[in-house]
């Protein structure tokens, strides 16, 4: 115990650190001093943690919250792009409008398979590639940072290069499709392949990115699991299905969610794909987006209360889309 | 002792009965890759740069060598010239410097606001934390364009429509960014270090300073590189709310560049290549810190 020490401590020398003086009682002031410190002490601990995300939720409630809840009001009113301020109570008419609009629907379809066959493909080569990535490899740092290259590249770079190798006449991939015997195709006017040739954009730029979230997640996967499987006699092929697969199913969820939401709001590719550089997604509306029919009812027609409903739709879209996910993967999880 | 129960297997010495496993099992997770592997990986690896490799290629031809087949595999000599000028006509010059000062305020204060809030929400205890953080991750999942209207208004209303604020400012916060700092924060830093701060009197600030920015490095370096390429690469707000031909930040200029009624594709891939030189540049120093933080920031805990 404490005596014990005391007895065999050295004597504390003369000027030294330890303390000389005998404990006075602490005087009026000195307790006063104290419970200010103390009264500090508890204000800092209860109040600096909102010290610390005001700024931030400050921020976020003006640029984020606020923006969220007034498009929804602001879809309610007719309101023109030349005097922003001037809004007009029409209840759903901006609904209704949209959804009698043909090109609502086309954009809608569109986004849909854009979505899709750029989504379906990317992540299926993106868990392939970090299956390869998680063997043991040379270089395999180099890899990464190569496939990661695309990301770095801006949608409005990329976009201004595909539209010249996939171009009709002199572009690089009817030329080399020629020479298997492939005829020309015309990637900007006919619609499933500018479809594929806008989707390839999107697929260039992120599958490296999507394989390097799966590579992590494999990584964090124990490798007792494998090698009680290898004793169980499964092959390479059945632990990739019954081990890394269903491990992998929370980060295979979140890439889906992501990809989801990206591919309902692609709007630069799109864009800058078109000949024209025209909001319609080409001549015949054949790859507009709904992201640019926001733009295009928002900024070319001048149409913010309309724009505002095609936003809020898109939400909902979503929205509908994330709680079909969650269902899927409960009963994925119950099943399993 | 329980040499009774042993079965003369057990018993034996390993060298004489080795347990035979099968071949998957001695390799486990952690395969070498053999040759279809690599060959995979140098297929990707050729076409993740292709495109890139070919922008230069193009930037360095006239647009009437582009004009032709088969399509040019090897540099040519227009290479400066392009450069040159796309420069001028892009206005490239003020894109780079109106996009360095954008992305480099945004993910300074970015990195600053996400370590300090998500060190609020790893490490201390505040009435309404859950619902607060519920409240950033569901916003993650928000598309921006829900906002771009009623901010498109704002800018109309101040009177900023071509200056660079109107991009600076929605840009200041990442629910991302507060999320990324706050799953570091949650393993890299001990609660034992916080508490032993406090004991030695520190405030809340005090500790911020000394104790969670030197823990945070790493991973405040990470998020700034992951949002000045987000920040630099921007494209829809910054197209709504620059012109291309006052103030525009890099990709809004790249976008002007195509327009016209006889398009200059050497130029058009001479701009594509200067817009994109920085961001790669950056890459390939920092390649493999990035690549790390992507790595770290998608394992969620």
């Amino acid at each position: 115990m404490a005596t014990q020490h005391d007895a065999a401590a050295p004597p504390a020398k003369e000027g030294g650190a330890a303390p000389a003086r005998p404990p006075a009682e602490p005087t009026e002031a000195e307790l006063r001093r104290r419970a200010r410190l103390s009264r500090r002490w508890q204000r800092d601990l209860k109040w600096s943690p909102y010290g610390f995300i005001s700024p931030f939720f400050l921020l976020f409630v003006a640029f984020g919250l606020f923006p969220l809840v007034y498009t929804a009001w602001a879809s309610l009113h007719t309101v023109e792009l030349t005097a922003p301020t001037d809004m007009q109570w029409t209840g759903l008419h901006n609904y209704t409008r949209i959804f009698d609009d043909d090109f609502f629907w086309n954009a809608a379809r569109n986004t849909l398979t854009i979505g899709i066959i750029s989504t379906v493909p990317q992540l299926a080569m993106a868990m392939g590639l970090a299956h390869i990535l998680n063997y043991k490899l040379r270089a395999s740092t180099f890899y990464r940072v190569v496939m990661l290259a695309p990301y770095a590249t801006s949608i409005a770079a990329a976009s201004l290069v595909f539209v010249l190798l996939f171009g009709r006449d002199y572009g690089m991939i009817n030329w080399a499709l020629h020479h298997v015997g492939v005829g020309k195709i015309d990637w900007q006017n006919d619609k499933w392949p500018s479809q594929i040739a806008v989707s390839s954009i999107i697929i260039w730029r992120w599958t490296g990115y999507n394989a390097l979230i799966y590579l992590a997640a494999m990584q964090a996967i124990p490798q007792d699991l494998y090698e009680s499987a290898a004793l169980d006699g499964a092959n390479r092929w059945r632990q990739f299905i019954h081990v890394t697969l269903p491990q992998l199913r929370p980060t295979i969820l979140f890439t889906c969610v992501v990809s989801t939401i990206g591919a309902s709001q692609v709007f630069g590719e799109p864009l800058i794909f078109d000949a024209n550089k025209a909001a319609s997604g080409g001549a015949e509306h054949q790859f507009q987006t709904l992201g640019l029919y926001l733009y295009e009812q928002g900024w070319v027609n001048q149409h913010l209360g309309r724009a505002s409903a095609i936003a809020w739709t898109m939400f909902l879209i979503l929205i509908v889309i994330g709680i079909v996910n969650y269902v899927i993967s409960r009963r994925l999880r119950a099943s399993s | 002792m329980t040499t009774t129960l042993t079965t003369p297997a057990d018993a034996a010495p390993p060298e004489a009965k080795r347990v035979r496993r099968p071949k998957a099992a001695r390799a486990g997770g952690q395969m070498h890759a053999g040759p279809i592997a690599y060959t995979i990986l140098v297929l990707f690896s050729i076409g993740s740069l292709f495109p890139l490799v070919w922008t230069a290629i193009a930037a360095s031809r006239t647009n009437n060598r582009l004009a032709q087949t088969p399509p040019p595999f090897w540099f040519g000599g227009n290479l400066f010239h392009n450069l040159d000028v796309a420069w001028n006509d892009a206005n490239l010059g003020k894109a780079f410097v109106n996009t360095t000062i954008v992305a480099g305020i945004s993910s300074l204060t970015v990195v600053f606001l996400s370590t300090i809030a998500g060190f609020a929400f790893a490490k201390l205890r505040f009435r309404g934390r859950n619902i607060l953080m519920l409240m950033v991750i569901g916003t993650m999942m928000v598309p921006p364009q829900l906002s771009i209207i009623p901010l498109y208004m704002m800018v109309a209303k101040l009177n900023w429509a071509d200056q660079l604020q109107a991009v600076i400012f929605p840009s200041l916060v990442s629910a991302f960014g507060v999320f990324f700092m706050r799953q570091y924060l949650l393993q890299a830093l001990p609660d034992e270090i916080i508490e032993a701060a406090r004991v030695d009197g520190a405030s809340s600030w005090r500790v911020v300073w000394h104790v969670v920015f030197p823990a945070a490095r790493p991973a405040m370096a990470v998020l700034g590189m992951l949002m000045f390429v987000q920040s630099w690469n921007d494209f829809l707000w910054p197209f709504l709310v620059l012109t291309q031909n006052g103030n525009p930040t890099v990709q809004v200029a790249l976008a002007g560049l195509g327009r016209g009624y006889t398009p200059d594709q050497s130029l058009i891939m001479g701009g594509a290549l200067l817009g994109t030189l920085p961001l790669l540049l950056v890459f390939a120093i920092f390649g493999k810190q990035i690549v790390g933080g992507i790595m770290q920031g998608a394992v969620k805990g």
